[in-house]
């Protein structure tokens, strides 16, 4: 800590910014039941959400897919709401989202996934495409 | 007459057929990253029984074919595209 005291401002912006991209990217999908209600769904999302934040992650990102017809039946289930979060974090603090995931009896499936470095740029592209197109449809 | 004639030329084929070389469309098309978030995309590289398809068939390097299991794979495991199935497109 000494060390870091006597360092310029700038270098140590430097070191928290490199710190920070130093993290890992995830991506995390999950879907929950179709008997929820919308209040109850977001309230669900917020939970994860506030997992994540908690244990010093950054959310990047994230996606709303709606109600989504399954491809095959899960838990006697045939549809399901889906919702993507991209985030930074530790990764330790990634076992700590899935045991949360297994608790919950709302979730049905998860997948957590590390993004390389061509996920990340291809989901800058996606959204800055999909930003760009909301736009032209505003104008 | 007429079917003499086509007998023939089945027997010696006129133009003999040049096979199209195939080619890994993501070598090709510069993409590093395959998303497994689009189902639609990666039917393409599925049968009718919802299989993957061998790299002999779709021309796939082998560093994107690998990719494209793990794609499939994720895709499935969120039930966006079927472990099995009859009729898939």
């Amino acid at each position: 800590m000494a060390i870091i005291q006597k360092l310029p401002t700038f270098a140590v912006d430097f070191l928290l910014t490199k710190y920070l991209y130093m993290l890992n990217q995830y991506e995390t999908v999950f879907i929950a039941t179709p008997v929820l209600s919308e209040s109850q769904m977001k309230e669900a999302v917020a939970k994860f959400k506030k997992i994540v934040t908690d244990s010093k992650g950054e959310i990047v990102y994230e996606e709303d897919w709606g109600l989504k017809k399954l491809a095959y039946p899960i838990q006697k289930k045939s549809t399901g709401f889906y919702h993507l979060i991209e985030f930074r974090a530790e990764p330790d603090q990634i076992a700590k989202l899935e045991i949360e995931y297994r608790r919950d009896e709302r979730i049905l499936r998860f997948l957590t996934m590390k993004m390389e470095k061509y996920a990340v740029a291809y989901a800058e592209k996606k959204r800055a495409r999909k930003s760009a197109e909301q736009k032209q449809e505003n104008e | 007459m007429a079917q003499d004639n086509s007998e023939i030329r089945y027997l010696t084929p006129p133009t003999v057929e040049i096979k199209k070389k195939k080619y890994c469309r993501f070598r090709k098309n510069r993409l590093r990253y395959i998303d497994y978030k689009d189902p639609e995309f990666l039917k393409k590289f599925l049968n009718e029984q919802g299989k993957i398809l061998p790299r002999r068939l779709t021309g796939t390097s082998l560093k994107f074919q690998r990719k494209i299991a793990v794609a499939i794979k994720r895709s499935r495991h969120l039930a966006m595209l079927p472990y099995v199935t009859d009729m898939l497109k």
